[in-house]
């Protein structure tokens, strides 16, 4: 018997809650931020070899001879040259796309185990829900880089073990928000109502209590791409990701860093990089869940 | 109950004149013109549907408004203090002692990590009572006392959830009791109850306020709770006063078609009259038309109505209307009689449709269903009726396929049925659909109502997309709902539509019974009319067996044959359904139809 219901005028459009959740979203300073760095660090990666004036894996040659290793800025390498006399500005307009691509699939492999184990766990209940959870439990007991770092270490250095590595130990924290938001929808009416008509399993977890936890999910998948940026650049840095003379962030890191005193756009640029990249999508995480917060509040109970 | 009303013994302790209230920035009013008095040892009865705006007043009396909206124009004073101008510390020492508020759902108002004793001290040491500890011991004891609740050591160490919610709505009023308030607001506090709880929570707030003498408010949709209870009653619609008076002369002569209406729509359990809904539903702050907002629904309306808003009329002492028709009214007769349901029962067949034997269900490994054996008969209504607790929806989900834990047989047209719904066969389900209690639970809110009533379409029936295009705005309209709605979502409709779609939904698998688990509790008394009125007419034009499964005994009348009454878990009583009201064997049915709020006061 909510009087205020009807007091509040104009809320059409919650049943999108996504869409709400975009619009809300989109009304907060720090997303508009976090969004603007985002876009021209993903903007780099994807149009910069467009415009690299060198190939990044060869040495720059100026008048027929290589340029030294750790050259500072010329007219010749804009931004100086690296540890074996490549283009810095080159290899760094190369170098975003690995680690953006990598942690894309990596978080989309996670939300594509979590996802799903989550739903069954909380429709399931019972001893499925306990085996399902306590299973995501022992992956999220290692820390998600010393798990990365071995399984590379017994493999070897392959990118789709590094995707699968991070994508695996993600997919817990998805499993276990997404549980958690969906334990409380599996006890609505709505769910019994699906399952007297006698909807498939599959249709109740996708078409009834899904569309239901969007709002969370979205938020999760933010802040887990965040991370999966992190890991990803640190394993590259470490050497387990794309190998040389491959141009990545995380190796540029690696690689330049004896000679950070003589030539330090080698490093700083790909830090920068990686920072800010985390910085953009953390701030639009942060946006959406505080959106998210504030639709719940503002649709109440009912 | 039924004696002279008192009259209000000292002055008007709260005196509200011309209140607006307005959601801020839109300068749309919830709540205009609102003006009452409330008298020493007095209760108002604050009538109205949902929406109309009736807590928005309730809560104005303790200075307080919801989130987005403000007083902006009128008085409030209590006690000759103005409070709409009192500063935020004043009004908060005013709260507690001068005015309490109890609200509609107690589990809401009681911290759930504190103990009962810490909670109703707190309520004290806040307001300066009680020199020490030990004072206010005894003080708590008192209060649990009056209210009558235990006051020993064991009960106070309690947390609120191991309390029932009649005893939490009783912890709720010991508090706003607690330190002897002038005026106290409460906001259907018995709204979550079953009849029995109510009757006894009614009973306690009578005594208290004939006892301490406040003056109190009390809101609700549902007039026959208020004819227990009130001296006086005011009506609210579509956020105006249209009618205020004594008890009396608004249930036997109302002179706005609204109350009229209002006073129709209460089931009588002497079954004299039939039940009417109102229909329509009242417009939303903004979309008001000109005129008298009630003109729309009104079969009275005439011009001057949808022209101007009606001003304020005498219809005699005390008793004052805002309606441009109220003489026609006042002359038109009283309602109509009803006809004798029963009579009309059709012959029997050998075979039931639905038939329970000795059927005993389990939540983990307590029985709350013993032994419970019940047929209903193809075309015919057969209510279950019940305290919460006595079982009857665990059954009623054992019926659906919902509840698999149970021992005994289900049987459909004599063929036993497995325990689950998945188990069963899809024309087993598509025959039994079941109609939840909420309807606010009970549709997704992410689907739009197209895609809920096709749902059972989609899995009963191949059928092309224009076939169940059609099919959907056939059961739509079947339930007097527009198909228009089809492209709308839950949460942009009202409670008794919902529920009507949720009906629809159950219409559009063409079953041939109807589980209906007390599809009306959650909605307003005169939405209930409307929607007992909607079950009946489908039942008789479909052919339905219908299984009605309620708390209201006063209801049954209107839609059921036969009715089985239950209580912890057995079935007290079995019969038709006027021998059953008229001449109860069980004590329980005794007791439950003593409880029933009905309106005593008309005149046989």
């Amino acid at each position: 018997m909510s009087d205020l219901a009807v007091a509040v005028p104009g809320h059409a459009g919650r049943h999108r809650p996504w869409l709400l959740l975009l619009a809300g979203t989109w009304r907060q300073g720090r997303t508009k931020i976090g969004l603007a760095i985002v876009l021209v660090l993903v903007g780099t990666a994807l149009v910069g070899p467009f415009f690299a004036p060198y190939a990044p894996d060869e040495p720059v040659v100026v008048d027929e001879v290589f340029a030294f290793p750790f050259d500072p800025p010329s007219d010749a390498a804009k931004l100086g040259t690296d540890d074996i006399g490549r283009d810095v500005l080159s290899r760094f307009l190369w170098g975003g796309r690995s680690v953006l691509a990598l942690s894309a699939l990596a978080t989309l492999l996670g939300v594509a185990i979590g996802l799903p184990v989550g739903l069954f766990a909380a429709y399931s209940r019972g001893l499925l829900d306990d085996v399902l959870m306590r299973g995501m439990d022992v992956i999220l007991a290692f820390p998600q880089l010393v798990l990365a770092l071995v399984a590379v270490a017994t493999v070897g250095p392959q990118i789709w073990l590094l995707v699968l590595a991070v994508g695996i130990t993600t997919a817990p924290r998805v499993a276990r928000v997404v549980r958690g938001a969906a334990v409380e929808v599996v006890e609505r009416d709505f769910v019994r109502a699906a399952e007297s008509l006698g909807e498939p399993r599959r249709r109740i977890l996708a078409g009834e209590i899904l569309p239901n936890i969007t709002s969370p999910l979205v938020v999760e998948a933010t802040l887990r791409f965040t991370f999966s940026i992190a890991v990803i650049a640190a394993l590259s840095f470490l050497g387990f990701g794309l190998q040389p003379p491959a141009a990545d962030w995380g190796l540029m890191i690696n690689e330049n860093r004896q000679g950070l005193e003589v030539q330090p756009w080698g490093v700083v640029l790909p830090i920068a990089a990686i920072g800010l990249l985390t910085i953009g999508t953390s701030l639009v995480g942060d946006g959406l869940s505080r959106a998210s917060i504030g639709i719940e509040r503002g649709s109440g109970e009912r | 109950m039924s004696s002279t009303d008192p009259l209000p013994t000292g002055g008007a302790v709260v005196e509200v004149e011309s209140l607006r209230v307005e959601v801020i920035g839109q300068g749309v009013d919830i709540v205009d013109d609102v003006s009452f008095q409330v008298a020493e040892g007095e209760v108002l009865g604050l009538v109205g549907e949902s929406g109309s705006g009736k807590t928005t007043v309730g809560l104005a009396l303790l200075g307080h408004t919801r989130r987005g909206v403000r007083v902006t124009g009128g008085s409030i004073a209590i006690d000759g203090r103005d409070i709409l101008r009192l500063s935020r510390s004043e009004l908060q020492s005013m709260r507690g002692r001068l005015v309490s508020y109890v609200p509609q759902d107690p589990p809401a108002s009681l911290n759930p990590a504190l103990r009962i004793e810490t909670q109703l001290e707190e309520t004290l040491a806040a307001h300066g009572h009680g020199a020490g500890a030990e004072e206010r011991r005894a003080r708590i004891r008192e209060m649990l006392g009056e209210v009558l609740l235990p006051d020993e050591r064991g009960f106070l160490r309690r947390y609120p959830h191991q309390l029932s919610g009649g005893q939490q709505q009783r912890v709720a009023l010991a508090m706003a009791f607690a330190c002897r308030p002038r005026v106290i607001v409460l906001d259907e506090p018995t709204t979550g109850l079953d009849v029995t709880t109510q009757a006894h929570v009614l009973e306690t707030v009578r005594e208290l306020c004939r006892a301490h003498g406040v003056a109190a408010l009390y809101i609700t949709h549902d007039l026959a709770v208020v004819s227990a209870l009130a001296t006086r009653v005011a009506v609210m619609y579509a956020g105006r006063l249209v009618e205020a008076g004594p008890k009396r002369q608004l249930f036997h002569a109302a002179a706005h078609p609204y109350t009229r209406k209002l006073v129709h729509a209460i089931p009588d359990i002497a079954g004299r009259y039939e039940l009417e809904g109102i229909p329509g539903r009242a417009p939303s702050p903004g979309q008001r038309p000109d005129g008298c907002f009630f003109a729309p629904r009104c079969e009275f309306a005439v011009d001057e109505c949808r022209q101007s808003f009606p001003p304020v009329t005498r219809v005699s002492a005390g008793h004052e209307v805002r309606c441009f028709r109220s003489d026609d009214v006042l002359a038109e007769s009283v309602r109509e009689r009803m006809g004798a349901k029963a009579a009309q029962r059709a012959v029997r067949g050998e075979q039931t449709l639905l038939s329970v034997r000795r059927v005993t269900a389990l939540y983990g490994d307590v029985p709350v269903v013993h032994e419970v054996s019940l047929d209903v008969w193809p075309r015919e209504c057969l209510a279950l009726v019940g305290e919460s607790g006595s079982g009857k929806t665990t059954l009623s989900r054992c019926i659906g396929g919902l509840h698999r834990h149970f021992t005994g047989d289900v049987l459909l047209r004599g063929t036993p049925l497995p325990r689950g719904a998945r188990e069963r066969t899809r024309e087993t389900r598509k025959e039994i659909q079941y109609i939840f209690q909420s309807p606010y639970s009970s549709l997704n809110p992410r689907k739009t109502i197209g895609q809920i009533v096709a749902q059972p379409l989609r899995l009963f029936f191949e059928l092309s997309r224009r076939e169940m295009q059609a099919r959907v705005d056939a059961a739509l309209e079947r339930v007097a709902l527009s198909p228009a709605l089809a492209d709308r979502y839950p949460d942009q409709l009202s409670g008794g539509e919902r529920q009507r779609v949720a009906i629809a939904r159950a219409l559009a698998a063409e079953p041939s019974l109807l589980v209906c688990d007390e599809i009306t509790s959650a909605l307003d008394v005169s939405v209930q009319a409307a929607i007992v009125e909607l079950l009946g007419e489908l039942q008789r034009e479909m052919g339905l067996g219908l299984l009605f499964v309620t708390h209201n005994l006063a209801l049954i009348r209107s839609i059921a044959e036969e009715v089985a009454v239950m209580s912890e878990g057995r079935i007290v009583e079995f019969g038709a359904v006027a021998e059953v009201l008229e001449a109860p064997k069980a004590d329980y049915t005794r007791k439950l139809l003593a409880d029933t709020p009905t309106l005593d006061v008309v005149p046989a």
